[in-house]
């Protein structure tokens, strides 16, 4: 009856984003007006970007926050005495609030700024690793991992002892869940697992996952990077306990990203690296650290980055991610029809539950030759391994071609891409 | 398309999809190991070498269309070479796909490469100039015959 009005408003803001319905139809051509890069030419044509997986582009507001902070808001965070340095510290926590509202998380403390998903990861793997795991204890992995999600665990593995454990896949890029269940053991300290394969498109079912992984004793990290640009990403629906994911995927800034984990978790967590801000006192005998998120914050962080972050944020909460992911879902069955119908062409990756990634390739033609004939045509895909070396050995090929869509590609992008790949075949013919 | 006319040419293409010399050498002397870790092509080259002299050349491996070709191509030149020959041909070669693209190419080093002078499309593509060279810097292993392969990164 007498809640704390603060208490509801917290609730409300935290859930506000995703549960509100749609604010103004989805309107791609106004969409593709916020992005200055979606106006220009390569090679002459003009430019039809299909590699989203890889990186994204920034809209206006993205661009415009960071020319803002470096125009009027530009000081050092934390401890200025002066009003410049209090604003900047406040746009910068204000950007740690907006991604912990986004991802449902209960405080912005919960929050770690990091370079990208990849720094995320290995944050974890030294900090909690080292901390957590020891000899005969095992890391699940699945098959599918982006080598940032495999790297850092073998070198957390070679430093404690730990054991790694792989969840294989089966042909069509879907998770093989029998295994999955036969790997979890009482030895299963963690299960760390990619939200949505970069390289297939294959969206886990990471929640199911999650629950059977903490049935077994086992903590949860899910790697969002492909997942959180494109869908409604929860850490309280999935239930996780560390979630990690990279800014330029999400329209913001490079050099930007966040690890997430509960705070009792990071509260129990050596520090990464040492410097200023993550301290609370320093003598040459001995140190104390400062609390979480600025015990993980070694240094001075990319502030202007982290803003123009949060200002992503603010971009794609109000488009809406439901919108956002129902929108790449009819692009995806478009784009899948579309290529399915060329002779010849292969989609890699056609699990039930997708998000928009299409690899694929061509009967005879390397895929590194129709990214470059695709390029003389304006069209930017990206070819290769797609730093998952097991997948492609998983198919027996050294490389795909793949198509990765945004919310701002439309069916004129796949037409083209279409037409290209015919043109693609006539020179191979 | 002309970009890609001038790179996809029809003598690139014909050896792309009818590679000479591919096949090992049972009699080779020399041999090395190639990759390209960015678009995953293997191949390996063989070498009988004989007074300094190349007697036969000889590849397999996969690859795109412009490692592919190349590593035919050059397996075709080098037959009957001198070993001397080949570091002059590989700088000419490594010019040619490398020069800016608002340089015209210098006309000797054109004569001196004969028929290699078609992967001079490969400079309006600088991410494939790997590609083209992949085959030559794996001639240049097997020169030496270091044993271990040799990778373009």
């Amino acid at each position: 009856m007498n809640m704390p009005t603060a208490q509801i408003a917290a609730n409300s803001s935290r859930h506000g984003p995703k549960s509100i319905a749609p604010r103004r139809p989805f309107d791609v051509l106004k969409i593709r007006g916020d992005f200055p890069i979606l106006q220009t030419q390569v090679r002459g044509k003009p430019l039809v970007y299909l590699d989203n997986a890889a990186t994204s582009q920034k809209p206006d507001a993205v661009i415009a926050a960071i020319s803002r902070y470096y125009s009027h808001q530009n000081a050092n965070i934390h401890r200025g005495v002066y009003k410049l340095s209090a604003d900047a510290t406040a746009a910068y926590e204000d950007a740690r609030a907006k991604i912990a509202s986004f991802i449902d998380a209960s405080s912005p403390a919960e929050i770690v700024f990091v370079r990208g998903c990849t720094e995320g990861i290995n944050l974890l793997a030294s900090s909690w690793g080292s901390a957590n795991l020891r000899p005969g204890d095992e890391i699940l992995l699945s098959e599918m991992e982006h080598h940032s999600n495999i790297v850092p665990w073998q070198l957390a593995a070679q430093r404690t002892g730990a054991t790694i454990r792989v969840i294989p896949f089966a042909d069509n890029g879907e998770l093989n869940m029998e295994q999955f269940a036969s790997l979890l053991s009482d030895r299963t300290r963690l299960l760390a697992i990619t939200h949505v394969s970069n390289a297939m498109g294959t969206i886990n079912p990471v929640k199911q996952m999650t629950e059977l992984a903490h049935n077994a004793g086992a903590l949860v990290l899910v790697d969002a990077a492909q997942s959180i640009p494109h869908l409604p990403v929860s850490i309280r629906d999935i239930g996780c306990d560390f979630l990690t994911f990279s800014g330029h995927k999400m329209f913001g800034p490079t050099g930007t990203g966040a690890v997430w984990a509960k705070k009792a978790l990071w509260d129990a967590m050596p520090p990464y690296q040492g410097g200023g801000d993550m301290i609370r006192t320093v003598t040459f005998e001995k140190s104390t650290w400062n609390e979480v998120p600025h015990k993980f914050e070694a240094g001075t962080p990319d502030i202007g980055g982290a803003i123009a972050l949060g200002a992503a944020v603010d971009y794609i909460s109000a488009i809406g991610m439901e919108q956002i992911a129902q929108a790449e879902h009819e692009l995806l069955t478009y784009a899948e029809n579309r290529l399915g119908a060329i002779d010849g062409l292969r989609i890699v990756g056609t699990a039930a539950q997708k998000a928009a990634v299409i690899s694929f390739i061509i009967k005879g033609i390397h895929p590194h030759d129709i990214g470059t004939i695709l390029d003389g045509e304006g069209i930017a895909i990206r070819t290769g391994h797609h730093c998952c070396q097991p997948v492609m050995d998983h198919y027996g090929i050294p490389a795909t071609a793949r198509a990765s869509l945004a919310f701002y590609n439309t069916r004129d992008d796949i037409n083209r891409l279409a037409e290209a790949l015919e043109k693609v075949k006539e020179v191979f013919a | 398309m002309s970009d890609l006319r001038d790179l996809y040419q029809q003598t690139i293409l014909d050896h792309t999809k009818r590679p000479r010399n591919f096949h090992e050498l049972t009699d080779a002397n020399h041999r090395a190991n190639g990759h390209n870790p960015l678009c995953g092509d293997k191949l390996t080259v063989y070498l009988k070498i004989h007074n300094d002299i190349i007697q036969d050349a000889g590849f397999v491996g996969a690859g795109c269309a412009i490692s592919t070709a190349s590593a035919s191509m050059m397996t075709e030149m080098i037959k009957g070479k001198r070993v001397a020959e080949i570091a002059p041909l590989f700088e000419n070669f490594h010019s040619l796909v490398t020069a800016p693209v608002d340089m015209e190419p210098d006309e000797q080093r054109l004569e001196a490469l004969d028929k290699l002078a078609v992967f001079s499309g490969v400079r309006e593509f600088p991410v494939r100039v790997k590609c083209a060279t992949l085959a030559w810097h794996t001639l240049q292993a097997a020169l030496k015959d270091v044993g271990g392969p040799v990778s373009t990164e």
